[in-house]
């Protein structure tokens, strides 16, 4: 039987080029550069999401308590808590932390390109991205309040600054947005065109691993629904600031409108943050598993039936807005159908790992929890899919826990199994796995210690987004719960430090890392840790699909995409250019 | 771009689109600009159906028409397509390696998306004297059924369009200078044809507009 | 404490088995999934000397988990459309209900009662801020607005949610059930004091509401 390491090359070294630090870390426009840069700012932001997340859980548990170092958070604020922790754990954090840090980093490496297709629109992306960031910010802090009026902004609630007292910060929001939504195009258009054109030789589109299948179609899910959001943000600033009515009933304008042009990007957005997550995990738990992916025509065709049947389904939202109820009918029918494919991507994941060989490195860790905690938050999506049962629960803590089921116990734990992952990569240094394994049961524990209880909130008929449930009498006997679901958030924000102390302690004095120290099967591994600019120094020829784990052809448990078999190098032959 | 690799297994290395990136992605790009536009014309029409009454055009002002110049616009319509076909002929032009005539064909194309910016200027100026702005005069909003939104949505469509011509007049200033210093040949010439997919996208999108908001 | 709030509408309950049923089936299917992830984390763990299979799917085993989950779902959007269009389809609201205008404002609702005529639009018409009445085992239908922004008209007990769109007349109906006070709450983020929005439905024995309808409310 051959062996990996008798017939792989030799490690790549690119071309270095002397760069002043501005030039390489900067304005770079190396796509892995970029991919860190988004790193850092869309952790930052996820920090940030996270601290706005505790000042209102405080108000929640401990209504009227000055919450210390805050003080008495006061009903404005609140809102304006709401609102912000929303906008930017979507807009700022999850979805940047997927698609911006990467898509940008794995697409050239994962399919044998030496950069994107075009680097310079990568690299304003992601300084316009910045400036969006910072008026997102800045709206936190502007005369008259930070937005009020919920990171959905529902008009006319968001159009007239009387109703919430906030005008400037309303129109930082959405100039914000407007911005993002330029950030994210560029990032679109690059990585369509990137997976199309620059795929290396033999990297046919059924050998890509399912992260960049997923990475692909979100980014056309992007391109299609970030412009639909513009449009109506656009609309709304006019109405905020020309005197426009195309979302006040006053002169014939619908404020539901403005629900149906959110929503249509809004649910295609849900899928922007879960899919890339899904195709992160398929790849680590093949690699935790030892085994390829289980059904992996099956995995792509539900991606894309996923991301095709979001565009039918957001009128789910609405079910309760004043809607035709027959639509509130069709609406149900097709989120119904989006169970399917999710339910079969959950069993092939089980069936992947099923007689496996399981390596339980942190990493995998990650992915074994989104895979129990996805399972809970898609299934728990099925009480709102149904029409009648949302007329009690729809905006309530139900929604609320299953939001954070999907978006906190999917999306981020991917994230999180993508971080321990790549950081090798990345940074050429492992993060220490004794860190990473206690930071993932903290996480595991007080994220369902936080996020299930809400479920129960929801059924008692708790609303979102009040002030002071104490208000209501029939809330009252829910109060304990609601102060256990505080101190939880504050231990599960607290359980988070390890990842920061171990993030960076290893970025400066973690063990320096092999080209493949999970061996795995992916060319990123073929290059050295970190990958040179250029990536690769000669153009790979991919003989494979990405998950030829425990293959019975070689001695190993993993058989890399480039490393050809005895006999294959010589059929190739010379005349394999560039692209 | 190669021809079609067979590796061992028989299985093509299908090394793209075989159309170079900046093709590719100005058609990636015009996607999206298909979504934005269908976000601004899917209000329109939402709107316009949803209200009560609606201007009419080839109706008297006074009778509930609208305070539109069709005419004007019909015109400049025609100037916008004429744009179209000069863009046309420049790219053929320089297809067969023909500099000069590439050279003149995209300064009559800059010359008249200039000039359709310049009338819609002049139609604005126009309207918002008579009293027609987002938000209409007195006057007016009593004659005009539903004038506020008309108002509105007539300037957010026609604005943001005015605005992508405006900004492929920019960059086809930029292609036409670099065709004046001999910057395309025969064999290379894909700013040409990429500024040129763009120019037909905005003029496809005006037909669109003049159609649904001046014609019917 | 129960987990759902008592059931004090016509429909509540109907509406309640359903949840209780999709409780049921993701139930299962949930606690099948977590008890096969953990088998298989255990059973499957990485030892030396062992070499995963080389298994790359399965159809068979793909259709038959296509096939169950479309099955389930099939059966839980025919049980719902059964009670959706019962609770929000105009066309099927009962008749010879009471009918009240409702108007939600930033902070409050008010309640237009028919007066002693039975018509609303007429003079004897009479209206009340934050406290709905309504007689017991009678349906009651309202006609609901809003003079802002977005509101959600929201009775727990009655398991019944509508918004108050402005500019938009929005129909819902519910046949309250026990006699007693219950609480109604805005659902829908409405402004700072949207916390504070809230009322109660007072729901009589339907003498005395006829006899408080008939006295103007006095």
């Amino acid at each position: 039987m051959a062996t990996v390491e008798a017939m792989a090359a030799p490690l790549a070294h690119g071309h270095h080029e002397e760069m002043s630090f501005v030039r390489k870390y900067i304005f770079s426009t190396d796509h892995k550069i970029i991919g860190i840069q988004f790193l850092f700012a869309s952790l930052a932001f996820l920090a940030l999401g996270g601290v706005l997340a505790i000042m209102l859980r405080w108000q929640l548990g401990f209504p009227g308590e000055a919450m210390p170092g805050v003080g008495v958070v006061a009903p404005k604020f609140y809102n304006a808590l709401v609102t912000m922790h929303g906008t930017f754990m979507v807009f700022f954090a999850v979805m940047p932390l997927l698609v911006g840090v990467y898509a940008n980093y794995l697409i050239p490496l994962k399919i044998g390109a030496p950069d994107m297709a075009f680097p310079r629109l990568n690299m304003l992306s992601f300084w316009i991205f910045v400036q969006s960031g910072i008026v997102m910010t800045a709206s936190l802090f502007v005369e008259g309040g930070a937005p009020g009026a919920g990171w959905t902004a529902y008009a006319p609630l968001s159009a007239v600054p009387q109703y919430t007292g906030v005008s400037l910060g309303q129109q930082l929001w959405i100039i914000s947005i407007v911005l993002f939504g330029a950030s994210s195009l560029l990032g679109s258009v690059n990585y369509i065109t990137t997976v199309i054109n620059m795929r290396a030789p033999g990297m046919t589109l059924f050998r890509m691993p399912l992260s960049i299948w997923a990475l692909f179609i979100t980014a056309i899910i992007a391109l299609l629904a970030v412009p639909i959001l513009a449009a109506a943000v656009i609309l709304l600033f006019f109405d905020q600031t020309l005197g426009t009515t195309f979302f006040l009933p006053a002169d014939g304008g619908q404020p539901l409108l403005w629900q149906h042009l959110f929503w249509f990007f809004g649910h295609p957005e849900v899928y922007i943050l879960i899919l890339p997550a899904m195709g992160i995990i398929s790849d680590v738990i093949a690699n935790g598993s030892r085994k390829p992916v289980f059904g992996y025509h099956s995995m792509v065709l539900a991606i894309i039936a996923i991301a095709f049947l979001g565009w039918i389904t957001w009128g789910h939202h609405m079910f309760q807005s004043g809607m035709n109820p027959l639509l509130g009918t069709s609406f149900m029918i097709s989120t119904m159908a989006i169970a399917i494919p999710s339910a079969i991507k959950v069993f092939n994941w089980l069936g992947t790992m099923w007689r496996g060989n399981l390596r339980f490195h942190t990493p995998m860790l990650f992915a074994i929890g989104f895979v129990s905690l996805f399972t809970i938050g898609g299934l728990s999506g099925i009480f709102m899919a149904s029409n009648s049962v949302d007329i009690f629960i729809h905006d309530t803590y139900f929604i609320v826990a299953h939001i954070h089921y999907v978006l906190f116990g999917g999306s981020l734990m991917a994230i999180f199994a993508a971080i321990y992952f790549w950081f090798p990569k990345m940074f050429g240094r492992m993060m220490n796995e004794a860190w990473g394994k206690i930071h993932f049961a903290l996480t595991f524990i007080f994220y369902n210690l936080t996020f299930f209880p809400m479920h129960i909130l929801g059924m008692g008929g708790h609303m979102r987004r009040i002030y002071d449930p104490t208000q209501y009498e029939f809330l009252q006997p829910y109060q304990p719960l609601n102060k256990f679901i505080t101190i939880s958030a504050i231990l599960l924000f607290v359980a988070q430090l390890p990842l920061i102390a171990n993030f960076f302690w290893s970025l400066f004095r973690g063990k320096k890392a092999e080209a493949n120290p999970w061996r795995d099967n992916g060319l990123e591994w073929t290059v050295a840790s970190p990958p040179p600019h250029g990536n690769f120094a000669v153009t790979p020829i991919v003989y494979r699909g990405p998950y030829e784990f425990s293959s019975p052809e070689v001695e190993e448990d993993y058989l890399p995409q480039d490393v050809p078999l005895n006999g294959e190098r010589e059929v190739v032959g010379a005349g394999v250019g560039e692209e | 771009m190669n021809e079609a690799i067979t590796l061992p297994g028989g299985v093509k290395a299908e090394p793209g689109m075989r159309i170079y990136n900046q093709k590719l992605g100005m058609w990636v790009f015009l996607a999206s600009e298909v979504m934005f536009f269908t976000g601004l014309i899917g209000a329109y029409i939402i709107l316009r159906f949803g209200a009560s009454a609606w201007a009419l055009p080839g109706v008297p002002l006074d009778e509930g028409g609208t305070p539109l110049n069709i005419n004007l616009t019909a015109f400049n319509t025609f100037v916008l397509i004429c744009s179209s076909v000069t863009m046309v002929k420049g790219f053929a032009s320089i297809e067969q390696g023909d500099q000069k005539n590439l050279k003149r064909f995209l300064l009559a194309t800059v010359l008249l998306g200039a000039a359709f910016v310049g009338i819609q200027v002049m139609e604005y100026i126009e309207l918002a004297r008579e009293g027609f702005l987002p938000h209409c005069s007195e006057e007016l909003a009593t004659v005009v059924p539903s004038c506020h939104l008309f108002g509105s949505t007539f300037y957010t469509m026609t604005g943001f369009h005015g605005a992508h011509v405006s900004i492929g007049v920019l960059c086809m200033v930029w292609v036409t200078v670099k065709a004046f210093r001999g910057g395309y040949t025969k064999e290379s010439h894909g700013g040409v044809e990429v500024i040129g997919l763009y120019w037909h996208f905005v003029d496809l999108v005006w037909i669109i507009l003049f159609t649904i908001v001046y014609l019917i | 404490m129960d987990w759902l709030p008592g059931a004090a509408s016509s429909y509540a309950a109907e509406l309640d088995t359903i949840f209780w049923v999709i409780l049921a089936v993701t139930g299962i299917v949930l606690v099948g999934v977590q008890v096969t992830l953990v088998y298989f984390l255990v059973k499957y763990r990485g030892r030396e000397g062992r070499r995963a299979s080389y298994v790359e799917g399965s159809t068979k085993a793909e259709v038959i988990w296509t096939v169950i989950p479309a099955v389930l779902i099939v059966g839980i959007a025919v049980a719902s459309q059964r009670v959706w269009s019962q609770v929000k389809n105009p066309d099927r609201f009962p008749a010879d209900a009471l009918e009240l205008n409702v108007e939600a404002r930033q902070f409050a609702w008010s309640i237009t009662y028919p007066g002693p005529d039975g018509e609303l639009g007429t003079e004897d018409d009479f209206t009340r801020y934050n406290e709905m009445r309504v007689p017991v085992n009678r349906p009651v239908v309202f006609n609901m607005t809003s003079a802002d922004v977005v509101h959600s008209f929201f009775v727990p007990a009655f398991r019944i949610k509508q918004d108050a769109v402005p500019g938009l007349n929005t129909r819902a109906w519910f046949e309250a059930t026990e006699v007693g006070e219950y609480e109604l709450a805005c659902a829908e983020l409405c402004g700072v004091a949207h916390g504070l929005m809230k009322g109660k439905v007072v729901v009589l024995p339907q003498d005395e509401f006829e006899g408080w309808l008939a006295g103007l409310g006095e």
